[in-house]
């Protein structure tokens, strides 16, 4: 696992059913791109996060795949629409093997 | 509001097209989360002969830049934070202590520490930097190794204690006992040096508010330290910066916790009060 | 031999080819990647908005936002990238919009790229050059 990942994320405590939500992620990460070159001026492998998932009670809301190109500590911001309450899961897959995971829950009222 | 400079830049800028969306003229505002109100302008220091008005470091970006220090979840440096956060309550050294386990009042009792610093210490008998006090806590108390000056964890550890005086102005002390690592400090500031024989001055004091090629050159203030820059994507310290500073100009540069950088940080802190702390700024 | 200014004009047809071979290069890595995204259907125009800065302060940090209404995945691209892959948006049943926000990196001033597959099989395109700055002092 690649050293000091963590993952931030921001989601509505609350909504009505049916609302529409912006959600906002973080999580540090190196992304090293695998363009860049050591002192000795060989090809430092490109180790990244590949893919991106936000779920909620099962269903996918989006998923994303990531290339060299995506900047250190990925950020994004999309929206989901709540059906009922329940939990958001967040899954990043890193290209070394580790998966980093969140969970939030939303109450609607 | 702002020096006509700027508004010849900001100018020339919309004439040609590629308008910087984010001269320090169009900055309204620095407010943090819809509810911290940062004081980014202020009137120079008495003791500042070449200037009327100072001014954060965030007048002076774009306006892609400046959005993202106006929400906590949009910054990228409060990551960092996070893990100081959680460094705060890490067990390290041979005493078997964290931060917590002597300052139960967490790093609220910080609250206002970071305006008044780097300081006059009797004790030490010298300048002290943030990065000093958690040393000292971390060698003699927790028993555990000193961090290097910029490290992660360093960088870090002295963000989250500087949030806790996130909107206070700083107000470093320069005379007294300061007065002579003062002195030193503007003697730096003002010294032409390196192959390019540049002063701090050069640029932060004479040429402010224009354009060094595509960059919109600023005060050089450091209320905003740590700083998370676009450029290495991580938390810089002021020393590190300085480092930089003197590295472009061709200089050779002081160490980082070297008294020469205790001074200079303590005279560039002065020309700043006045400008809030802004807890970990993001710049280009 | 004699060295006529036919010749000259040949030599220096052929070196303007060759100096223009790097930008082919690139622009066809691009259209590789928005090819195999597409299937190689024809892209069209309208129904996608793609919101970057006109000039990026630091190359390594420039957000971008994408939005293509009714839009089943949306890829982005730095067409001047060496790899010009960025990322791609795949909308499930619980998206709130075909829209999401991202930080990416450009190697240079270059066209950012955006293609959005339609929930009808079509595909819309657009893009939007980004300037990228270099620090004053090289810093």
């Amino acid at each position: 696992m690649a050293s000091g990942v963590k993952p931030r994320v921001k989601v509505p405590k609350t909504a009505s059913a049916g609302d529409v939500i912006t959600i906002k992620t973080l999580i540090s990460h190196k992304m090293e791109s695998g363009q860049r070159k050591d002192s000795d001026g060989n090809r430092i492998p490109q180790s990244i996060i590949n893919t991106f998932t936000c779920d909620f009670n099962g269903q996918n809301v989006i998923n994303v795949e990531l290339h060299g190109a995506i900047s250190t500590n990925p950020y994004f911001q999309f929206e989901a629409t709540v059906p009922e309450s329940g939990d958001f899961t967040f899954t990043w897959n890193d290209d070394d093997g580790s998966v980093y995971t969140e969970t939030k829950t939303i109450t609607v009222g | 509001m702002i020096g006509s400079n700027l508004l010849r830049v900001a100018s020339i800028a919309s004439i040609a097209t590629f308008a910087f969306g984010t001269t320090a003229a169009n900055a309204q505002s620095l407010v943090i989360n819809d509810e911290e109100t940062m004081i980014i302008q202020a009137p120079a220091a008495a003791h500042l002969e070449n200037m009327d008005e100072v001014f954060s470091g965030w007048n002076f970006r774009t306006v892609e830049t400046q959005a993202l220090q106006m929400d906590d979840f949009d910054n990228p440096g409060m990551i960092f934070v996070d893990q100081a956060i959680d460094q705060w309550d890490t067990v390290d050294g041979a005493a078997g202590e964290s931060c917590g386990s002597c300052h139960e009042g967490g790093t609220a009792e910080f609250a206002g520490l970071r305006t008044v610093l780097p300081r006059w210490d009797e004790d030490a008998g010298g300048i002290q930097s943030m990065a000093d006090y958690i040393n000292e806590c971390r060698t003699e108390r927790m028993q555990a190794e000193a961090w290097t000056w910029s490290s992660s964890k360093m960088t870090a550890m002295t963000a989250l204690i500087g949030l806790e005086s996130r909107g206070m102005p700083v107000d470093v002390v320069i005379d007294g006992p300061a007065a002579d690592a003062w002195e030193l400090g503007k003697e730096i500031y003002y010294t032409r040096v390196g192959q390019l024989d540049m002063s701090c001055a050069n640029c932060h004091e004479d040429n402010y508010d224009t354009m060094i090629r595509a960059d919109h050159l600023s005060q050089g203030q450091i209320n905003g330290f740590p700083s998370y820059r676009l450029k290495n994507a991580k938390l810089n310290s002021t020393h590190a910066r300085f480092k930089g500073c003197m590295k472009n100009i061709r200089a050779k540069p002081f160490g980082e916790g070297s008294d020469e950088f205790r001074a200079l940080e303590l005279y560039v802190a002065s020309r700043g009060n006045g400008l809030s702390v802004e807890g970990t700024s993001v710049r280009n | 031999m004699d060295f006529t200014r036919r010749d000259a004009l040949i030599l220096g047809a052929g070196a303007a080819t060759v100096a223009l071979l790097p930008v082919q290069a690139f622009a066809s890595v691009s259209d590789d990647a928005i090819a195999a995204f597409t299937g190689g259907a024809a892209t069209s125009e309208g129904g996608i908005e793609l919101t970057a800065p006109e000039i990026a302060e630091n190359g390594n940090t420039v957000p971008v936002a994408v939005s293509a209404p009714g839009a089943v995945s949306i890829m982005l691209l730095a067409a001047g990238n060496p790899n010009p892959d960025v990322c791609t948006f795949n909308f499930g049943p619980l998206s709130g919009s075909q829209s999401a926000s991202t930080r990416i990196r450009l190697a240079g001033t270059q066209d950012v790229v955006a293609v959005a597959k339609m929930a009808d099989g079509s595909f819309v395109q657009t893009s939007s050059v980004v300037k990228v700055t270099i620090g004053g002092c090289g810093g």
